[in-house]
């Protein structure tokens, strides 16, 4: 199992700021999953060896968290927040148009693999509600039309 | 640490500081409920039923988690601590199924008694329940995920105190699940210790499930029959066609030396006692085939032909094989009529550890032998070679929690990376077979550290090793079964320099300790006294031939020259186990006693069906010499115990049995009022007597009656009766045997035993067998797909 030159690093540099190694693994579970796109048979076992570990003690961990995954993603994972500031605010129509725009429910995944879609707890962006976040970019102030807008940007730049 | 003072329910009470609040209650009889706390593991605080009142605290508080400190005033039960536990116990109701009729914990399940003492069981949760289906995690485990009431006790018990680390927890909140390390099965020992340990009936137990209910079984703790570790098993029995069949082995009784422990043997592996295979009449060869007989014929024809060998050639052309899994007073019956009644000192036994050099060392220095317990709280230990985690599982479970919770000291020295060095301080690898070169260079023969590192940094390591270990205290030292004869010698020598240090030779069978113990050497008496000159057994026993007899590979050579009249083997399969010609004995007349038709038996002229040690009640000693005793749980009609078949034997050979079994003696009980204010003297009066060993020994089978005469004959073995009774283990101690022997004993054999297999025994355990067969598949697996 390879990771990028940055990733060694990051990882190199990362380690030893912690007490203990397996302290060290869910920012490593974070840099991996971003670096391969989803956490991998493969990557599991090697980060277990890594830090020390079972390779069920890393599940344990990833199934804890719901933004680590051992499934492929669309290329952008759109996640709707439904949370209270953005319920009273149409988060859930924001979600249940998004689901209409790209033919998929909470967790799945569309065919040509572009988009992902997640209905998610706050993020954290109570004063823009409602909101959503696309990897790691946040979209605020959603309105139908402006989520229409949004994806299709996305759909855009995936298809270049 | 110093003694703090606190209240609870009024009580003023003391305990060290540092002590958990739930401890501290339960150490004076105050009861406070839990499901996620178990001594000796990580804490929790996860199930929320021990909450209790602290005073000038807002909240409830855990009893699990808290530690006592100076002046708390504690109430661990009034209207507003039943009420939280009765709302965890109703939360916990919301999703767990009402199926106790059918549940394997039904009857013993610490949630239905919690129901009780709490009654939530009018739950005001209206949602669907979250339903799973169960789920085979390997032969032997089974999981039913909506009875989990996630206390994570069996995620803790397997890796904390196992060291194995196969469950875990997956997702979170009201999703989690308890999650095998191999997706849908385990990967693991198999010990079973999680469903031992779970409160409820999530994990259940493939060999037992839908069974019976603990109600209809009479739970019996007795010794178990497998390694040479000595662990108590509680095997649940039931009435059946033919007897009394063992349906359930587990840890419920959990006073023995084993404390929480159960490997997959104790567990599971009693199930050869109710094998199709088992004989169950006397087999008597005519013309050539094994023909069913009475009993009444079999004895007359081995009495016959027994004292006709005997009388016409000697005692010298008799052989006895005896046994490592029969218990101390069979051994010591068989070691007495083969001296007394057959007349031949050639008698032997599939010898695993050299214990006749280990009671020469030590035969003048007493307190020199560890014994289970020791090793769990001794501060330092040593092992060299032998792979416990294989072969010695409660000795591996008792090392690795002693460094666990005690930070214990633990040396390893082995040919191979063994599981143990996980928790040792320091792992030397030596090559292999080298372990009596180890114990040459430790006991200061610097030469010796060249068969074991070639020179530079190892050598330095195996200097700064010993000098090390020179410089501990109330060290055990454990050995395996490769250090031998001269080799023991210098491993004493070694020891005594070090203050307090203790000794483990480790041997492989149930009962093989209690077999050297008891003389079934050619050239031992019980308690390893010499054959030649006068002991007490000359007096005892009568005349007992003086010269030194034959030992097996002897025997044989003796056998296929035609010299051997006649061979006796009392549950031994020396031709499966020592690989030994099957047409050694076909000169002479062979007697076998034993459960199957195995190797050895399929060879003899007469064979008898034998009970095992489930079946009888006895004594075994484990490979530390701690004595216990066996009570009898199954039962299989048509079948006696071999203590039962010497004495007819004996019989059928015109010997006085009272000359061979001390039995008619004792004290006639006065049987007291049944009625009225004195109704319990009979009780009492009978509890007297058993600890001072007098009651009434009314039998020729009584192996109690035995056990008296050993105890009053073979040195280290007069342990207190009543405690024994009681069912606690007795240490007892190689001091003031007799002069043993310290050649180096080339014909010990080690049993080659795994964690899944038991020799003869094994092989007829169908639960042994399904679990071998799925690990041999996945391994198959794994390289297939590699």
């Amino acid at each position: 199992m390879k990771f990028s030159e940055e990733f060694e690093q990051r990882f190199a540099e990362m380690v030893p700021h912690y007490p203990t190694k397996r302290s060290a693994l869910v920012p490593t579970l974070l840099y991996a999953q971003d670096e391969i796109g989803f956490l991998s048979d493969e990557v599991i076992a090697e980060i277990a060896v890594r830090l020390d570990l079972t390779e069920l003690e890393v599940r344990n961990v990833i199934s804890y968290y719901s933004m680590l995954t051992t499934q492929p993603r669309g290329k952008f994972n759109v996640q709707v927040c439904t949370n209270i500031s953005c319920m009273v605010r149409g988060g859930e129509e924001i979600l249940e148009h998004c689901s209409q725009n790209l033919g998929i429910g909470h967790k799945g995944t569309t065919p040509d693999g572009l988009f992902s879609l997640e209905e998610v707890e706050c993020i954290g962006a109570c004063s823009w509600a409602p909101a959503a976040q696309v990897n790691y970019d946040f979209h605020e102030n959603l309105t139908p039309d402006k989520m229409d807008r949004v994806l299709e940007e996305y759909r855009k730049s995936g298809k270049q | 640490m110093a003694d703090v003072t606190f209240t609870v329910d009024g009580k003023k009470l003391t305990a060290a500081a540092g002590t958990l609040l739930i401890e501290a209650c339960k150490s004076v009889g105050i009861e406070v409920p839990s499901f996620c706390y178990y001594p000796n593991l990580s804490l929790q605080g996860a199930c929320r039923m021990c909450l209790v009142k602290v005073e000038k605290m807002p909240k409830l508080q855990t009893a699990c988690t808290t530690v006592v400190s100076e002046g708390m005033v504690v109430v661990s039960d009034n209207e507003e601590v039943r009420q939280a536990r009765k709302a965890m116990v109703e939360m916990l109701l919301g999703n767990h199924p009402l199926d106790c009729p059918v549940c394997d914990a039904g009857g013993e399940c610490e949630l239905q008694d919690m129901t009780f003492s709490y009654g939530a069981a009018e739950s005001k949760f209206m949602e669907a329940k979250n339903h799973k289906d169960e789920q085979q995690w390997s032969p032997v485990v089974f999981f039913d995920r909506p009875r989990c009431i996630l206390c994570y006790r069996c995620v803790r018990v397997c890796g904390e105190a196992m060291d194995v680390w196969a469950l875990g927890v997956q997702n979170r909140g009201v999703n989690s699940i308890i999650a095998p390390n191999k997706e849908d099965h385990l990967e693991c020992e198999e010990c079973g210790m999680c469903i031992d340990i779970c409160p409820v009936g999530a994990l259940t137990s493939g060999a037992y499930r839908y069974k019976t209910r603990p109600w209809e079984m009479k739970h019996v703790g007795t010794i178990c029959t497998h390694c040479g570790d000595g662990c108590k098993t509680t095997l649940g029995v039931r009435r059946s066609d033919t007897g009394l069949e063992i349906v359930r082995g587990d840890n419920r009784d959990k006073s023995g030396i084993n404390g929480d422990f159960l490997c997959i043997k104790g567990r599971y592996a009693f199930d050869f006692a109710n094998h199709e295979e088992r004989l169950t009449e006397p087999l008597i060869r005519k013309n050539g085939t094994l023909t069913p007989s009475t009993w009444e014929e079999a004895f007359a024809l081995i009495g016959k032909k027994f004292a006709d060998v005997r009388d016409r050639d000697g005692g010298q052309a008799i052989g006895v094989i005896g046994s490592t899994r029969t218990t101390n007073e069979e051994s010591y019956l068989l070691s007495k009529f083969a001296r007394a009644v057959l007349k031949t000192n050639n008698i032997d036994h599939h010898r695993t550890a050299d214990f006749p050099a280990l009671a020469a060392a030590l035969r003048a220095k007493p307190n020199a032998t560890a014994s289970m317990v020791d090793l769990f709280t001794a501060p330092a230990i040593l092992l060299i070679g032998n792979d416990p985690t294989e072969r010695h599982p409660l000795l591996a479970w008792q090392i690795r929690n002693n460094v666990r919770l005690h930070r214990a000291r633990l040396y390893v020295i082995n040919s191979q990376p063994i599981k143990l060095r996980r928790q040792s301080t320091g792992f030397f690898e030596i090559p292999s077979g080298a372990e009596g070169q180890v114990v040459e260079f430790l006991s200061g023969n610097d030469h010796a550290a060249g068969n074991l590192v070639p020179s530079g940094t190892g050598r330095d390591a195996l200097f700064a090793l010993r000098d090390k270990l020179r410089g501990e205290q109330n060290l055990v030292i454990i050995v395996d079964s490769e250090v031998r004869g001269a080799e023991i010698a210098s491993l004493i020598k070694f020891g005594s320099a070090i203050p307090g240090a203790k000794f483990v030779c480790l041997a492989d069978y149930a009962n093989s300790r209690g077999a050297a113990d008891m003389g079934l050497y050619p050239d031992l008496l019980p308690g390893y006294h010499s054959p030649t000159g006068h002991s007490q057994f000359h007096t005892d026993w009568g005349e007992v031939p003086q010269a030194a007899g034959l030992d097996l590979v002897a025997m044989i050579d003796r056998a296929k020259a035609g010299h051997l009249g006649a061979v006796y083997v009392v549950g031994s399969n020396p031709v499966g186990r020592l690989k030994i010609d099957p047409f050694a004995f076909s000169k002479a007349f062979v007697v076998v006693q034993d459960m199957f038709l195995t190797e050895t038996a399929i060879m003899a002229d007469v064979i008898l069906p034998a009970a095992n040690a489930y079946e009888k009640s006895g004594t075994f000693t484990n490979t530390c010499g701690d004595l216990q005793l066996l009570k009898k749980a199954g039962e299989v009609a048509g079948t006696k115990s071999d203590f039962e078949m010497i004495v007819r034997i004996a019989d059928a050979m015109g010997f006085n049995v009272r000359k061979l079994v001390p039995f008619g003696g004792g004290t006639r009980a006065d049987m007291g009022q049944s009625r009225g204010a004195q109704s319990g003297e009979a009780d009492r009066h009978a509890v007297w007597l058993e600890a001072r060993g007098l009651e009434p020994k009314l039998s020729p089978f009584d192996p109690m009656a035995i056990l008296d005469e050993i105890q009053r004959l073979v040195p280290g073995y007069d342990v207190s009766h009543i405690n024994l009774l009681a069912g606690n283990s007795q240490h007892t101690s190689l001091a003031g045997s007799g002069t043993g022997a310290a050649q180096r004993d080339q014909s010990i054999a080690p049993a080659n035993d795994s964690l899944f297999s038991s020799g003869t025994l094994g092989r007829y355990s169908s639960t042994l067998k399904s679990v071998m067969e799925s690990h041999q598949q996945k391994t198959t697996e794994a390289v297939a797909a590699d």
